[in-house]
């Protein structure tokens, strides 16, 4: 199936899957709106919710199967976009199941809580989808906005309020750099296509004199560094993470960071994808911008007392080993930043839903210290736990495909003789175990206090998430043949570039075994 | 025995036999009825968990025991070699095999990990069912390092073994056992986590195809790539071999990496300080003898190199003696001493002779059996009295004379009495290292004499002065299921000690292909010595 982007209806039917998930939203927004709030509308808004996940899933997987592709236009038609897809997808439907039981057990949360969560998935696979400048913009917004929402989607909450207060203006503050980059690219570039900007970048031999360029490219830097949380412009992950409800901080450390990832990873592949050889300042930016992310994220987690505030300082250290495929910039970094998505998301949604289980209503029992001999009480939960923190370390089998995640990259940055970052990054996941294990230490070493609350059975849906996500990790972890096919055939392929030098520019053993 | 052997094919299927056997027996320990709910406290055990782990190591020990027939003398190729697909699409595989050197280091663990069973059977009494499940983890994970001949299967193994450890550490362990475990995974992860790089690094020198041994092997001598040091241009090489130097070193433990060592052992539970010091240990040296050396035979037999590790192995056996002496608490002791040890093995195997090549496997294999058999000792006397300061003994040969017959031989053979498996293995080592390395051979021989200061000093006041304690004199001797630990392992200290040949003619095969893969190609073949 080829489209033709020109063509209004072709364009419509290569967004179907966008479109599908943003429709569904609207209906079910109707749905709870026209209703009277209650705990049956509720459930069925977030059923509706999740069968829309499923079939957007599906259309997804049927676009692969089929092989959907596209002459370069406004929007990619390939296969990257479609394994980013299935990844939101993922998240959004465990979030939705999270969600399931968080409502009942908060006893408030609106119907439209999952409606939001459809916005902002479908905001992520536009972002996927985009190959325009306006198109990310649209994209970033249909995200953001949503979760601003969810952040603070608890009113009684203070702790709530805050965050979202904080993640708006902070976030507002972001987009307006990202803007402000847009229009200077623009202003240098002409266009706002990736392509036309890679070929006006290609021709003019690197962006050493166009200063203007080297702005905005900086600014556009900064305004996806926030979005993705990476130091030095991360500090609001935290604050955010630890006052939002449980499920949507789930949200936040998967699904909405891949999003933006993966238009940032889109973005430096097409648009300047000469810039490490054109430009040794921007690339050192880059390299700089992962190694501090990997050091902060890393060392801060280790003071952490909050199971919340310790799982976002362990995402801001993953966003850095992202980076690292980043800064590398080649296919197999394209395939790499993919895998390590999948294990990431399944490992940091897990945990999180562990977190669900362990807290009571009113977001109480989030202290590290809440989960001292967990074992003796709750031994499966615990283990559950135990592989996520392992599979967040990268170790292998326990920790199942985060071991193969944290290979992948490291091969990317190896391919490319990025010796020291492999190094940084392998050291950084030393100092991690620190604070991973420590977890693993208090469940498993501490006795339960003797007036340690009665731990409520883990609600159906949430065990589910959990069962599912350990289920797989582990078997990824002896079986990652189906994730790295998956990688593979999802990777961003700088093939059809005008540059030629592009070509060269993947090294010829990547680019046969890629394919 | 040979044939019989052979008409069931045992070479063909007993190496991932002896890796899942202990798994199966793992979910089965989940599978049997646990306490009855009325009586679910932590320390409420039906005993039928640890008669089933002992069921089936003794099981392993009994298959794997085929080995020392089926294995071919005087052949130093792969033996009983299975290769099966693992991850097609980077090129590992599931390739499994034997040499002389791995052969002895899988016996080792098989016939430890029963006895370790046993040494468990009173002492673990809390979530005793999960405690066994670990140990049986542990023996696949361990007998997985000594067996993988695919590079990411090894890798993947020495990581695995890991995290039982840490749990039997931290959960049965001492007072500072959180500490300790913390520490001991620590270390070896920052050991290994360059290892790791490495790997993939040679990996990616065969185009990302293979992580086959052998060649790898010929891809890492090969390898003529140079690494940017902080703006100084070094061999690629050295750098490679000092990731692997790196996580070997740790796990040895060489002289300034050695300090998780005496906290691990110390806290560990008696099962758990005997794997650790008796198998555990001799993954280090097992990697020096399997890849840092054979991988990077010009940067380890480089002078500055060669010269620096055998010092450091020379003052870990003088250190680890001194050290040794001064310890109030006899498992510390013990603990030092296998620094002393293993500092002996590292000797040996950088002094690069046959003679002492082999006498630095016969060190590992005394090593497991004499420091296995002392922890088991001390495990026995803490059980009863709950202390293992050395002050708080004394004179116990009167009430408990067994015990002090069988720490009196055990000490021995630690100290390397002739007779014992203890001279075997050092009087190689010194004998072999003496030509190439004389300069700290001599030094090295006077570790032996603080070894006999330390154990025999030791020994001395707590078995023979005065009764002098009174809570001592209600001590009791071993009883039947204690006496067949230590019989299995005097039985062993003495066959090794006064007939080792069919060892040794096992081992030298592979001892020559070592000293002939790391002599050929260094530019220096045989250096005089260390000066």
């Amino acid at each position: 199936m080829r489209f033709d982007l020109s063509n209004p209806a072709h364009l419509s039917a290569a967004l179907a899957p966008d479109i599908l998930v943003l429709v569904g939203a609207m209906v079910l927004l109707l749905v709870s709106v026209w209703n009277k709030e209650s705990e049956y509308r509720r459930r069925q808004v977030a059923i509706g919710a999740l069968v829309i996940t499923l079939l957007a899933a599906v259309v997804v997987v049927y676009y692969w199967w089929t092989g959907a592709s596209a002459a370069p236009g406004i929007i990619a038609v390939d296969n990257f976009r479609w394994a980013a897809n299935l990844i939101f997808l993922l998240a959004t439907a465990f979030t939705l199941l999270m969600g399931l039981d968080y409502d009942e057990r908060e006893d408030y949360a609106p119907a439209e809580a999952h409606v939001l969560l459809l916005f902002a998935t479908s905001g992520m696979m536009l972002l996927a989808a985009a190959r325009d400048l306006m198109i990310v913009f649209l994209g970033i917004e249909l995200m953001s906005i949503a979760v601003y929402v969810l952040a603070g989607i608890d009113r009684r909450s203070s702790r709530g309020a805050e965050a979202a207060l904080k993640y708006f203006l902070l976030g507002a503050f972001a987009t307006g750099f990202l803007l402000y980059g847009i229009a200077l690219i623009y202003g240098a570039a002409g266009s706002t296509n990736l392509q036309a900007i890679g070929e006006v970048v290609a021709a003019s031999g690197g962006i050493a004199d166009a200063p203007m360029m080297q702005i905005g490219i900086a600014l556009l830097l900064v305004g996806f560094a926030f979005k993705v949380a990476v130091a030095p412009f991360h500090m609001w992950a935290p604050d955010v993470y630890d006052g939002a409800p449980t499920p949507y901080t789930a949200y936040m450390a998967t699904a909405v960071k891949a999003g933006a990832f993966a238009a940032f990873v889109r973005v430096w592949l097409e648009a300047f994808p000469l810039l490490p050889q054109t430009d040794a300042a921007m690339a050192t930016a880059l390299w700089y911008l992962a190694v501090l992310t990997m050091v902060v994220g890393n060392v801060v987690a280790l003071a952490q007392q909050s199971i919340k505030r310790l799982l976002a300082y362990s995402s801001i250290a993953h966003a850095g080993y992202v980076m690292v495929a980043i800064v590398v910039g080649t296919p197999i970094g394209a395939s790499a930043f993919l895998f390590y998505l999948v294990a990431y998301t399944l490992a940091t949604v897990g945990a999180f839903a562990v977190v669900m289980a362990v807290s009571a209503k009113g977001e109480r029992r989030q202290q590290i210290s809440d989960y001292a001999g967990l074992w003796r009480v709750r031994p499966w939960l615990a283990l559950a736990m135990a592989v996520y923190m392992l599979a967040l370390l990268g170790f292998p089998i326990v920790g199942g495909i985060g071991f193969f995640a944290k290979w992948y990259v490291i091969e990317a940055a190896l391919e490319q003789s990025k010796n020291y970052l492999a190094i940084w990054l392998v050291l950084t996941s030393v100092v991690s175990a620190g604070y991973y294990l420590y977890v693993v230490m208090v469940m498993f070493m501490r006795p339960r206090p003797q007036d340690a609350p009665e731990l409520p059975l883990v609600p159906g849906a949430t065990r589910f998430v959990i069962g599912t996500t350990v289920a797989l990790i582990l078997l990824f972890g002896v079986y990652p043949q189906p994730v790295i096919r998956f990688a593979r055939a999802g990777t961003l392929l700088p093939m059809d570039l005008a540059a030629p030098a592009v070509a060269g520019d993947a090294s010829p053993v990547a680019g046969t075994r890629e394919r | 025995m040979r044939d019989l052997l052979a008409s069931i094919d045992y070479n063909g299927w007993i190496l991932p036999a002896l890796l899942i056997l202990p798994l199966l027996g793992a979910i089965a320990l989940y599978l049997l009825p646990g306490p009855a709910p009325s009586e679910r406290d932590e320390h409420a055990t039906t005993g039928a968990h640890r008669t089933l782990a002992l069921v089936v190591l003794t099981a392993e020990f009994v298959l794997s025991i085929g080995l020392w027939w089926s294995f071919d003398i005087g052949v130093a190729d792969w033996q009983a070699v299975v290769d099966l697909p693992w991850i097609a699409e980077w090129g590992a595989r599931f390739t499994l095999g034997i040499d002389g050197i791995s052969l002895f280091m899988v016996l080792l663990t098989t016939l430890l990990m029963p006895l370790a069973v046993l040494g468990s059977w009173t002492s673990i009494r809390l979530k005793a069912r999960s405690y066994y499940a670990l140990l049986l983890v542990l023996t696949t994970g361990m007998i997985g390092v000594f067996v993988a001949l695919d590079l990411l299967l090894f890798y993947v193994m020495w990581e695995i073994m890991l995290i039982p450890m840490y749990f039997i550490i931290g959960i049965w362990g001492g007072e500072r056992r959180i500490y300790a475990s913390l520490k001991f995974f620590i270390y070896t992860m920052v050991g290994s986590i360059l290892m790791l790089v490495a790997i993939l690094y040679l990996w990616l020198q065969s185009g990302g195809t293979t992580f086959n041994y052998d060649q790898i092997l010929a891809l890492a001598q090969a390898d003529a790539n140079a690494f940017d040091f902080f703006g100084r241009l070094i061999p690629m090489t050295t750098a490679l071999f000092f990731a692997f130097f790196l996580a070997f070193a740790i796990k040895v433990p060489m002289f300034p990496f050695h300090t998780w060592l005496p906290d691990a052992h110390v806290e560990a539970p008696t099962a758990g300080s005997v794997i650790l010091a008796g198998i555990m240990l001799k993954m280090g040296t097992y990697g020096f003898l399997r890849f840092a050396m054979p991988f990077f035979p010009e940067a380890a037999m480089s002078p500055a190199i060669r010269t620096s590790i055998l010092a450091l192995g020379v003052i870990g056996i003088i250190y680890g003696a001194l050290v040794a002496m001064v310890q109030p608490d006899f498992k510390k002791l013990v603990a030092y001493s296998s620094v002393s040890h293993l500092g002996f093995v590292m000797l040996g195997i950088f002094a690069l002779t046959l003679q002492s090549v082999q006498g630095a496997l016969m060190v590992m294999i005394n090593h497991g059996i004499s420091t296995g058999a002392l922890f088991f000792l001390i495990g026995i006397i803490y059980e009863r009295r709950h202390s293992r300061l050395i002050a708080d003994y004394g004179g116990i040969a009167r009430v408990a004379p067994m015990f002090a017959a069988l720490l009196t031989l055990v000490s021995l053979s630690s100290i390397g009495l002739p007779g014992t498996n203890g001279f075997i293995g050092e009087f190689l080592v010194l004998a072999g290292s003496f030509r190439t390395a004389p300069f700290f051979t001599v030094i090295a021989a006077t570790g032996v004499i603080f070894a006999a200061a330390y154990l025999l000093w030791a020994i001395q006041r707590m078995l023979f002065e005065p009764l002098s304690n009174p809570e001592n004199a209600r001590l009791t001797d071993l009883n039947r299921r204690e006496l067949t630990i230590m019989g299995v392992l005097t039985v062993m200290i003495l066959w090794m000690g006064i007939y080792p040949a069919p060892v040794l003619d096992r081992m030298e095969a592979s001892a020559n292909k070592f000293v002939q893969t790391v002599s050929g190609g260094a530019a220096v073949t045989v250096t005089t010595g260390g000066r």
